[in-house]
């Protein structure tokens, strides 16, 4: 007997919380559109995302066009390819990935992983989607304000943000930026003091910590995160907003911007860059560990094995929630710093590599000699995992201040962190949209254009990014609208650039497909029933698919194991439900 | 599924030492036994602002320290000119006790809120509203003084610009949190004196049951921005 779970409660102990009342909608409206359910929120979080998310894809494309074929498009301008390639970070960052994490994954499945009716206070919740929504309408409207959107790049540095020859500098776009980015942070305390509260006090009788789905261990780190890195942002964006407005001088030195000598003066670009990445390198965290902890039950559930080594996995999740908040500078080498915090930021950032690299392992452990089912999900699941060692290695390379000085602002830096936090999250959200739309619509995904969908993707993915590494060691810089006839670069930059383009066309359009899956699957997809996969978690445990409101019907679930049990010898199934009270050798000590 | 179930119903030894606090806290359906979500939730959100005014504090540090232009002496700066001479910080030691007196009066209310008696539950939280307010209101008066000695967000006559950007906007935000504390004091003041905690009627918005524990938790965010000051005062005048 393995005693995996320790602390675990034996004798199940009574409610200690008399049950709640929910909110009952009396309304069309409050039932789809002011929803306090926490899955109508999630839904309205994820569409939103998945719509502003389109957005920055398109931009994508148009940054690729004026790459692949510069000079050939008129209407991408200098300004115009900086503000797409600002509001394409920023968009897929904040708004899409924070946001459909947190905002999404979070609010349909914390509550009915951990066994509760709802998140602990849905009004709050449901004004937190509301005021998202708001940040990214502002956010849109920045398009069609005079001067268009801001072009600063996604991080935003002053002094050149709000200065003249920027985009939207001295126009309406870096105020609408920022102050969408307030009201992004404003909706999100809201939802993420919800997640946090409803993981630590409301869960169900029998669900310890320690028998929680990695997945909610995930997002509920990736949330605390985010409570305590977003307020850096939120200090920031106020300051900068006071210096564009105000004539403040938080950030601003004493400058001459076209020949004349601005009132500003005693500001530090340098801090603004602390506050920024102060929240910067946790928000890398806080979109990496929901994936973490969804794509080891991903594994887990479609290889039928018990994840290796859960307590572990626990604690590499806390570990690098912990440590993502002592390494921030390592974005600041080339800023200008005492040696000395390099020779800190640089060790705490290998250190990281420790509790990583021990995930790695626990997912590789898990598949080891497991009755692996080759799935969408666990394709995308199996996808991460290469793409996430890739974009973690160069990780590496750039930690090191030696190897990153030289390799700063170059494309290997953009080939990077797309591995690392574009690619390899997003594919564990393809993953875990083919994982969980049965529960949520009742229908499965199609499988031929999930299959179209997960090779288009990975292999473009990888066609994209992969030569950008060979680029940045060129010397390709990034940010650059066009190379022109710099020397240094020889021509199969050129050539590849234009390859990457066309790949990013074609990632993009299967993209496209799996949007037509989705929405055409809502109806015509094959019926799944309650528990399609044969998974443990609660989730699929509920009596109606899709659940009802209240998740779990007359009586909530009493758990009496960890999420893991498949393939327990001497069951009778090869799973056995956290709610499963069945006695089995073994059984006790989870 | 109900209890029965069970075979197994006398509990198990707790473990002992730190194994036992990591058990209790890892245990089922609530890590913090005697919190209840309303509690657990401004403890989270205070914890989440403590960052922000860190930020700010630390921000305001920073400029402080890298400046190259003299920083104006609080001393000077924050005086009144009363009874025919200049006494330093005395408002700001006014503003000070009344914030500081504001957290007493909190504290009983929050006393008599267990116990029941209305009557003196909703006269302390007004008391403390009515101190926050004050508290308020001599911070305008400070700004209009400050203001019409000309300082700016933006410069001031003594010194470094960034002693007016960042005097303005740490205890403005400071300021508004006094502000939104004090409206909260009075809704919350209203539900009392209502009887809304007896009766368990329905909140407008949220649709759920009160109880007394909110004039707790409003305390929770009452001392808080009490302790914030304390830090303002610190760092930004007695520095």
């Amino acid at each position: 007997m393995v005693d995996v779970t320790p602390g675990s409660v034996e004798a199940i102990p009574p409610a200690e919380v008399p049950e709640v009342e929910l909110y009952h909608p009396h309304s069309w409206w409050t039932t789809y559109v002011f929803s306090q359910d926490a899955k109508v929120i999630a839904i309205q979080y994820s569409c939103t995302a998945i719509a502003i998310g389109m957005v920055a894809l398109v931009l994508s494309w148009l940054m690729r066009l004026q790459l692949g074929f510069p000079g050939t498009f008129d209407f991408i301008t200098p300004e115009a390819y900086y503000q797409f390639i600002t509001m394409h970070g920023m968009i897929m960052v904040i708004y899409l990935l924070t946001a459909l994490f947190l905002g999404g994954f979070g609010n349909y499945l914390i509550p009915l992983m951990v066994g509760a009716r709802d998140m602990v206070f849905p009004y709050v919740n449901m004004l937190s989607y509301w005021i998202y929504l708001l940040a990214v309408l502002v956010l849109v409207a920045s398009f069609f304000a005079p001067g268009g959107p801001t072009g600063a790049g996604w991080t935003l540095y002053p002094p050149q943000a709000i200065m003249q020859g920027t985009p939207g500098g001295q126009q309406a776009g870096i105020i609408l930026m920022l102050v969408s980015l307030i009201l992004f942070i404003i909706g999100f305390t809201m939802g993420g003091l919800n997640y946090v509260v409803t993981v630590l006090q409301g869960r169900t009788r029998g669900m310890t910590l320690m028998r929680m789905p990695l997945t909610v261990w995930g997002i509920f780190t990736a949330t605390v995160m985010a409570l305590l890195a977003f307020p850096a942002l939120f200090v920031a964006c106020v300051m900068m907003l006071f210096d564009r407005l105000l004539g403040t001088s938080f950030f601003m030195p004493a400058i001459v911007e076209m020949g004349e000598q601005l009132q500003h003066a005693g500001g530090s670009p340098i801090l603004f860059q602390h506050l920024f990445w102060f929240f910067g390198h946790p928000e890398v965290y806080i979109v990496a560990l929901p994936a973490f902890g969804i794509v080891s039950d991903l594994i887990s559930t479609h290889a039928r094995k018990n994840i290796f080594g859960y307590r572990m996995m626990v604690w590499a999740i806390v570990g690098i929630g912990a440590l993502s908040f002592i390494v921030w500078a390592h974005h600041m080498y080339v800023s200008g710093m005492h040696p000395y915090f390099g020779f800190f930021f640089a060790t705490t950032t290998l250190i990281i590599a420790i509790p990583t690299a021990i995930k790695v392992y626990n997912w590789v452990l898990t598949l080891w000699r497991g009755d692996i089912h080759l799935t969408i999900p666990m394709l995308f699941a199996l996808a991460f995992i290469v793409t996430f060692v890739n974009g973690g290695l160069t990780g590496l390379f750039l930690g090191n201040v030696v190897v990153d000085v030289p390799l700063s602002d170059t494309m290997f830096v953009v080939a990077h962190f797309h591995m690392v936090m574009g690619v390899a999250p997003i594919l564990v959200i393809f993953g875990a949209i083919y994982h969980w739309y049965p529960k949520i619509t009742g229908r499965m995904l199609n499988e031929a254009l999930g299959q179209f969908h997960f090779w288009a993707t990975f292999l473009g993915a990888y066609l994209i990014f992969f030569p950008m590494h060979y680029l940045g060691l060129m010397g390709v810089p990034r940010r650059y609208n066009e190379l022109g006839d710099m020397g240094l670069i020889s021509d199969s930059a050129h050539h590849l650039n234009a390859f990457i383009s066309v790949m990013a066309f074609i990632v993009g359009f299967a993209q496209l497909v799996f949007l037509f899956n989705l929405i055409w699957s809502i109806r015509h997809g094959r019926e799944a029933g309650g528990n399609p996969w044969r998974a443990t978690s609660l989730e699929w445990q509920t009596p109606e698919t899709p659940p009802a409101h209240g998740n779990f019907g007359k009586e909530l679930p009493i758990v009496y194991r960890w999420a893991y049990d498949y393939n327990v010898p001497g069951a009778s199934q090869d799973f056995l439900p956290q709610n499963d009270p069945g006695d089995y050798a073994g059984a006790k000590g989870h | 599924m109900t209890e029965t179930t069970m075979t197994n119903t006398s509990p198990p030894a707790r473990p002992e030492g730190l194994q036992g606090i990591a058990a209790d806290w890892a245990s089922d359906q609530r890590a913090f036994k005697n919190v209840s979500w309303g509690k657990a939730m401004m403890w989270i959100f205070l914890l989440s602002d403590t960052f922000i005014f860190g930020c700010f504090l630390l921000s305001y540090m920073t400029a402080r320290m890298s400046t190259r232009v003299p920083w104006p002496n609080p001393s000077e700066v924050f005086a009144l000119h009363m009874f025919g001479r200049d006494i330093p910080l005395i408002l700001i030691a006014i503003m000070t006790f009344v914030l500081i007196s504001s957290s007493g009066t909190m504290a009983l209310a929050v006393n008599y809120g267990y116990r029941r008696d209305r009557r003196k539950t909703v006269i302390l939280m007004l008391l403390t509203a009515a101190l926050g307010a004050t508290f308020v209101g001599m911070q305008a008066f400070e700004w209009t003084k400050l203001i019409s000695e000309g300082v700016r967000p933006w410069g001031n006559p003594w010194g470094a610009a960034q002693f007016g950007s960042t005097f303005f906007m740490i205890t403005g935000f400071h300021g508004t949190h006094v502000t939104i504390g004090v409206i909260f004091l009075v809704i919350v003041a209203r539900k009392v004196w209502r009887g809304d905690y007896d009766t368990g009627a329905r909140g407008f918005f949220t649709s759920r049951r009160g109880n007394y524990e909110s004039v707790e938790v409003m305390g929770l965010y009452w001392h808080f921005v009490d302790l914030v000051w304390v830090f303002i005062f610190a760092f930004f005048y007695l520095w």
